[in-house]
C-alpha cells in the first residue's frame, strides 16, 4: 500500500501543486482520490519542495483533500493480442462495454527512440488506389506522412479511402489500422466507427476515442497510448500497422494549453518551445528496424487553423514528417475529390519506392512531367484572367488546357474507386500524349519510345 | 570526486547540491549515471542538462562529477562511424541495448581494444612541437591517419618510439620529460583547435552542382547557409554535396532531423562510390544522427562534436567539408534550455546569445596552415528551417551575418518541382571575386564571361515576366521573347539538376561550362535570325533546342554535344 497525501498547496487550470512529499521520479505516475472518484496523472517537475502534477482527466472536483499517491513507476500501457478489435477511451480504458485489457506486456508509454542504426530504409510501395498520392506522392511503408486540411474539408474521406485501400502490391500479410481521436466531435467519430464496422475493419483496429468533450489534457495521452500499441503490433507481433491520428491540431491546443498553465516562456503564436521536438517523438515513431517484420505507417491529420501552412502546427509538422498531402479548399469548391493539391504535396521517401522492382522504370519522369505542367498550367490561369485566354501563346494554350484536364481526370475521382498503379500511369500518359512530344522534355526518349500512346498503341498492332 | 544530490528535475534539466564541478564539466546523474553537463551556477546549486532522457529520475539520487569537460576522443577508428550527438557509437549502442535506446550506457568514441599499425615519422632524439606528427596509421585504404602531438601540450624531445601494433591506449613514445603519448588523445568539443594561421580560401570545392559551382560557388574552407522552408531540399543538397564534394573527410551532422533519413544515408553511403577515389563513400565519413526524438541537450552538442573531429582530421592536413542538418534544430536545442533555464528571452525566445553561439561556430571554419605543418580546412554547409519559410527570423539572419555564401531555396520552385530549389536571384557568394582567377586558369578563360551573360539574361528575364504578367508574352518585341526563351532554356537545361538522376547527380566543371556555352550559342543564333527577321516561333521551335535539353543526362556527352551543335548551326542556316 503506497502512502497518500492530502497537501496540495494549489490546483491551477491542469496542474496539482504538493508539497512535503517521498523523492518522486519526473514523469512518474501518480493516482489522485476524491471521494470514490480516481484520476491519474503524471510529474512534470520534482523537487524537495514541491511537486506538480498535470491530472490528465482534468482537476475538476479536485480539493485540498483529495489524497494523492505516486505509484512509483512511469505511465504503462498493458498490452496483449486482444487488444486488436477494441474501442478505448482517449486515456486507454474500455469504451466499447468490454473487459479491461489483461496484460502480457507493460510498455512505457513515453517510447525509447529507435536507434537510427537499427532503422531499415522504408522502401515498400504501398497502393493506395488513389492517383494523387500513388502517382505523384507515392506513400511507402514506414512513413509518416500528413494530411494538411482544413475546416471543413474532406480529409476524414480521404483517410477513411487510403484505410480501406492501402496494400502492398502482391502480398498478403497481416495488417493492422489504430485509430486515435483527438478532440473530435462525437459525429466524425461515429462516421470513422460506422465505416470500420461496414468494411469489417474494425476486427482488425484498435481505436482510441478522445472527443470533444473529454478533457484536453487526456489528448496529451492519446497518441502516446496509439503508438505504443503499434509498436507493440509491429514490432512484437510482425504486423504491418497503419496509424491515423486526428486531429493533431487538437494535441498541439493541449500543449499549448499545458504550456501556458506552467507558465513557460511561449514560442512562436503562444505554442511551447519544445513543440517541434514533441511533435518529432510522436511522429519519429514511425519506421522499421533491420531484421523484424512489421513495420508504423502513420497518417496524421491536422487542421491548419485559418487554412495557414505556416501556422507554427503544419509548418512543425511539416519539418518533421516524411512530406504532407494538401487538401486544397479550391479544389473542393470545384467539386473534385479528393482535392488534393499536388504542388505543395510532396512525399519525401517516393523516390525508394517508385522505379523498376517497385513499380514501374518510368514513374519518376511521368510524376515530374505532369508536375511541372501542372504547375505552369496553374500560374497561367492567372495570366489568362488578366490578358485573355486568346492572347497567350498556342503553347501556353496547350498547357492551361491541360492543367484543367488534370484535375478533371487525374485528381479527380470516386470514393470508392480503388486504381491500381498502372491505370494511374495510364491517365498520366494519356493526359501527356495531348502535348507535342518534344514538349515531354523531363522524360527520357526510351520511355516514350515504350509508354507514349502513340507508340504504344501503334506497338499493339 | 565529489558526490552530489538531486534536488530537483524538470524535463531536461537537473538541479544538484553538494558539487565541486566547473561550467561545462561532464557529471552523472542519477543511480543509472546519465550523461550530463554542467550549464550553470547559482549559489550553492549546479544546473545541468542532461544528455538522456530523465523519465523516473528523483530528488536525492546521486549525481558524480568526472572532472573533465565533454570531450571527443581522437584517435584512428573515428572514419566509418556513427555517432550520436556525445560521440557514442550507435552500433555499439545497439549492440547493448537492443533497437531503441536506453539509458545510462557509455561508450568509448573510438574502439580500445583494436590494434592499429603504427609507423613513427619521427626517430630518437626529434623534438617535437605541438601538433607534429610522430607517426602514421593506415586507418582507411586511402585516409592515412596522422598521429599528432596534441595542441596545447609542451611537445619536446622524443625520448623512445615504437613501430607496431598498438592500440589507442598504449604508449607508443616517450618525450624527455617522461610524457607518455598514445595514438589518442581527447578534445574539449566546445573549444576550437588551435592553428598556425588560417589562409585566404582562394579554391574553389568542387560538387558537381551546377547552380553553386556555376553561379554561386563555395570555397575551401568555406561557409555556407542553405535556409529553406520545410521540403525545400536542404537536406537532398546536404547530402549531395557529401557524396559529390572534392575534399578527403566529409562529417555529416543530422541534428534533431529525421530517423528515416539517415538509414537512407547509411543505407546509401556505403555503396556510393567517392567520384575521385572510387572507393566507398563511407570510408570518408563520418556520421552524426542524433535525430529529433533524441534527448535535446545531445542535440545541442553534436554541433561541437561534428566540428572538433572535422577540426582534427583537418590539422592532419585534409580538405573537411561539415554539413549540419539543420542549424535551426541547434537553436531550437538552446532555446529549450535557456527557456528552462528562466533566462531573458531575446528575439522569438531564443536566447540573446544565439548570435555569439553561431559565430563561435562558423568561425572554426576555414583554410589554414595547421601546426602539423601542411594545410587542411574545413567548410561548413549549413541547413536553416526558417519557420513558416520565413527568412527574417533570428537564426536566418544571424547566420546570414557569417556565412560568405547564401543559398536561398525557394518554394515556388520546389512547387513547380525545379530542383536544386535554389533562388537564382537571391542567392550570391561572396568567393566569387577571389575564385574567379581559378577557374580561369584551370576550366575556361571565358567562365566568367560566361557565368554574368547568363546572370544578366535570368535578371533581364525576371523584369520581362513582371511585364509579360500584365499584357501577355506575344506583346513583347521579338528580341525580348528571346531572351525568354533562353532564360527558360538556362533555367531548365542547366540550373535544374536532379540529385537522382545517375548521370545527373555530378556535373563535371568542363561539362557545366560545355553546356551552358551551348545555351549561349543559341541565344547568338537567335538574335542574329531576329536580326534577319525570322520568327519567334521559328527560332523557338528548332529541333536542336529541344535536343540540347537531354545532353545533360549523358554521361559520355561530347559527342552528342557535338552533334547537336552542329544541328543547330545547320538549322539556323536554314531558316528563311
Ligand atoms: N536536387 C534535387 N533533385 C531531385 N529532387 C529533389 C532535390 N532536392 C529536393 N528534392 C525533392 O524534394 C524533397 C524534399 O527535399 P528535402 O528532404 O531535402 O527537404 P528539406 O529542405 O530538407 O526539408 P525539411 O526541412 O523538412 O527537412 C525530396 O524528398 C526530393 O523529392
Ligand atoms: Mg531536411
Amino acid at each position: 500500500m503506497t502512502k497518500e497525501y492530502k497537501t496540495i498547496t494549489e490546483i491551477s487550470g491542469p496542474l496539482v501543486f504538493v508539497e512535503k512529499t517521498e523523492p518522486v521520479g519526473y514523469m512518474e505516475l501518480v493516482e489522485i482520490r476524491t471521494g470514490g472518484d480516481l484520476k491519474r496523472g503524471q510529474v512534470l517537475d520534482s523537487s524537495d519542495e514541491i511537486v506538480v502534477i498535470q491530472v490528465f482527466e482534468g482537476t475538476g472536483g479536485l480539493s485540498k483533500e483529495s489524497a494523492i499517491s505516486f505509484t512509483g513507476d512511469v505511465i504503462k500501457m498493458p498490452l496483449s493480442p486482444n487488444i486488436v478489435g477494441r474501442v478505448l477511451s482517449g486515456s486507454g480504458k474500455p469504451r466499447d462495454g468490454g473487459p479491461e485489457i489483461v496484460p502480457e506486456v507493460l510498455r512505457d508509454i513515453a517510447g525509447a527512440a529507435i536507434n537510427p542504426a537499427s532503422r531499415e530504409k522504408p522502401r515498400a510501395f504501398i497502393q493506395t488506389g488513389i492517383s494523387t498520392i500513388d502517382g505523384t506522392n507515392t506513400l511507402v511503408r514506414g512513413q509518416k506522412l500528413p494530411i494538411f486540411s482544413g475546416a471543413g474539408l474532406p480529409h476524414n474521406d480521404l483517410a477513411l479511402q487510403i484505410a480501406r485501400q492501402a496494400k502492398a502490391l502482391g502480398e498478403a500479410e497481416s495488417f493492422a489500422v489504430i485509430f486515435c481521436a483527438m478532440g473530435i466531435t462525437n459525429e466524425e467519430a461515429q462516421h470513422f466507427l460506422a465505416d470500420f464496422e461496414r468494411t469489417g475493419a474494425l476486427e482488425r483496429a484498435v481505436v482510441f476515442l478522445n472527443l470533444a468533450d473529454d478533457p484536453a489534457v487526456e489528448r496529451i495521452l492519446t497518441p502516446r497510448l496509439g503508438l505504443t500499441t503499434a509498436e507493440y503490433l509491429a514490432f512484437d507481433l510482425d504486423m504491418h500497422v497503419l496509424i491515423i491520428y486526428t486531429d493533431m491540431t487538437n494535441y498541439c491546443e493541449s500543449l499549448r494549453q499545458m504550456g501556458a498553465a506552467r507558465e513557460e516562456v511561449p514560442g512562436r503564436r503562444g505554442y511551447p518551445g519544445y513543440m517541434y521536438t514533441d511533435l518529432a517523438i510522436q511522429y519519429e515513431r514511425a519506421g522499421i528496424i533491420k531484421g523484424r517484420k512489421g513495420s508504423i505507417t502513420q497518417f496524421p491529420i491536422l487542421t491548419m487553423p485559418g487554412d495557414d501552412i505556416t501556422h507554427p502546427i503544419p509548418d512543425l509538422s511539416g519539418y518533421i514528417t516524411e512530406g504532407q498531402i494538401l487538401i486544397s479548399r479550391e479544389l473542393h469548391r470545384k467539386g473534385i475529390y479528393p482535392p488534393v493539391d499536388i504542388r505543395p504535396s510532396l512525399s519525401r521517401l517516393m523516390n525508394s519506392g517508385i522505379g523498376k522492382g517497385h513499380t514501374r522504370e518510368d514513374h519518376r519522369a511521368v510524376s515530374d512531367q505532369l508536375y511541372a505542367y501542372y504547375a505552369e498550367g496553374n500560374d497561367l490561369r492567372g495570366l489568362a484572367a488578366i490578358v485573355g485566354k486568346e492572347a497567350l501563346s498556342e503553347r501556353d494554350k496547350l498547357v492551361l488546357e491541360f492543367a484543367d484536364k488534370f484535375e478533371k481526370r487525374f485528381v479527380n475521382q470516386g470514393r470508392d474507386e480503388d486504381r491500381s498503379i498502372f491505370d494511374t500511369l495510364q491517365i498520366g500518359w494519356d493526359l501527356l500524349a495531348d502535348l507535342p512530344e518534344a514538349m515531354l522534355t523531363r522524360i527520357d526518349d526510351k520511355f516514350i519510345k515504350q509508354y507514349h500512346p502513340k507508340y504504344a498503341s501503334a506497338a499493339k498492332k | 570526486m565529489e558526490v552530489g544530490k538531486v534536488k530537483r528535475v524538470a524535463g531536461p534539466l537537473v538541479q544538484a547540491v553538494g558539487l565541486k564541478a566547473s561550467m561545462y564539466d561532464l557529471v552523472l546523474v542519477g543511480e543509472e549515471g546519465l550523461m550530463s553537463e554542467v550549464i550553470g551556477i547559482s549559489g550553492n546549486k549546479h544546473i545541468i542538462q542532461v544528455y538522456e532522457d530523465t523519465g523516473g529520475v528523483r530528488p536525492g539520487e546521486p549525481v558524480k562529477e568526472t572532472g573533465a569537460p565533454l570531450v571527443a576522443q581522437l584517435g584512428p577508428g573515428i572514419l566509418t562511424q556513427i555517432y550520436d550527438g556525445i560521440q557514442r557509437p550507435l552500433p555499439k549502442l545497439a549492440e547493448m541495448s537492443g533497437d531503441f535506446i536506453s539509458r545510462g550506457l557509455f561508450v568509448d568514441g573510438i574502439d580500445h581494444k583494436k590494434k592499429w599499425e603504427f609507423k613513427p615519422v619521427v626517430k630518437k632524439g626529434d623534438v617535437v612541437k605541438p601538433g607534429q606528427s610522430i607517426g602514421e596509421v593506415q586507418e582507411q585504404l586511402l585516409i592515412n591517419h596522422k598521429i599528432m602531438v596534441p595542441p596545447r601540450t609542451k611537445g619536446g624531445a622524443i625520448k623512445e618510439i615504437y613501430g607496431g601494433n598498438f592500440t589507442v591506449d598504449e604508449t607508443v613514445a616517450v618525450l624527455e620529460d617522461g610524457t607518455k603519448l598514445t595514438m589518442m588523445h581527447k578534445w574539449p568539443v566546445r573549444q576550437a583547435r588551435p592553428v598556425t594561421e588560417k589562409l585566404a580560401p582562394t579554391i574553389p570545392l568542387r560538387t558537381g552542382q551546377r547552380v553553386v559551382d556555376g553561379f554561386f560557388s563555395l570555397a575551401k574552407g568555406g561557409t555556407a547557409a542553405i535556409p529553406g522552408g520545410f521540403g525545400t531540399g536542404k537536406t537532398v543538397m546536404q547530402q549531395t554535396l557529401s557524396k559529390w564534394a572534392d575534399v578527403d573527410i566529409v562529417i555529416y551532422v543530422g541534428c534533431g532531423e529525421r530517423g528515416n533519413e539517415m538509414a537512407d544515408l547509411l543505407h546509401e553511403f556505403p555503396e556510393l562510390q567517392d567520384p575521385r577515389t572510387g572507393r566507398p563513400l563511407m570510408e570518408r565519413s563520418i556520421v552524426y544522427a542524433n535525430t529529433s526524438n533524441m534527448p535535446v541537450a545531445a542535440r545541442e552538442a553534436s554541433i561541437y562534436t561534428g566540428m572538433t573531429t572535422a577540426e582534427y582530421y583537418r590539422d592532419m592536413g585534409y580538405d573537411c567539408l561539415m554539413t549540419a542538418d539543420s542549424t535551426s534544430r541547434w537553436a531550437e536545442a538552446m532555446r529549450e534550455m535557456g527557456s528552462r533555464l528562466e533566462e531573458m528571452p531575446g528575439e522569438e525566445g531564443y536566447p540573446a546569445y544565439l548570435g555569439a553561439r553561431l559565430a563561435d561556430f562558423y568561425e572554426r571554419a576555414g583554410r589554414a596552415e595547421v601546426l602539423n605543418g601542411g594545410q587542411g580546412s574545413v567548410s561548413i554547409v549549413g541547413a536553416v528551417s526558417p519557420a513558416g519559410g520565413d527568412f527574417t527570423e533570428p537564426v536566418t539572419q544571424n547566420t546570414l551575418r557569417m556565412v560568405k555564401v547564401f543559398w536561398a531555396l525557394d518554394s515556388k520552385l520546389t512547387q513547380r518541382r525545379h530542383f536544386p530549389s535554389i533562388n537564382w536571384l537571391d542567392s550570391y557568394s561572396l568567393y566569387d571575386q577571389i575564385l574567379e582567377p581559378w577557374f580561369v586558369e584551370n576550366v575556361s578563360p571565358d567562365w566568367n564571361k560566361n557565368k554574368r551573360r547568363a546572370m544578366n539574361i535570368l535578371q533581364e528575364n525576371a523584369e520581362l515576366e513582371e511585364i509579360v504578367m500584365l499584357v501577355g508574352s506575344d506583346a513583347l518585341p521579338e528580341d525580348q521573347q528571346i531572351t525568354l526563351e533562353v532564360a527558360r532554356m538556362i533555367i531548365n537545361f542547366w540550373l535544374a539538376q536532379s540529385a537522382f538522376h545517375p548521370v545527373d547527380t555530378f556535373c563535371p566543371y568542363k561539362k557545366q561550362f560545355d553546356l551552358l556555352e551551348a545555351i549561349l550559342k543559341y541565344r547568338d543564333y537567335a538574335f542574329d535570325a531576329v536580326q534577319k527577321g525570322i520568327s519567334v516561333a521559328q527560332i523557338t521551335s528548332v529541333p536542336s533546342k529541344d535536343a540540347l535539353a537531354k545532353v545533360r543526362l549523358e554521361a559520355e556527352y561530347e559527342p552528342i554535344l557535338a552533334k547537336v551543335l552542329a544541328q543547330m548551326d545547320a538549322e539556323f542556316k536554314a531558316l528563311k
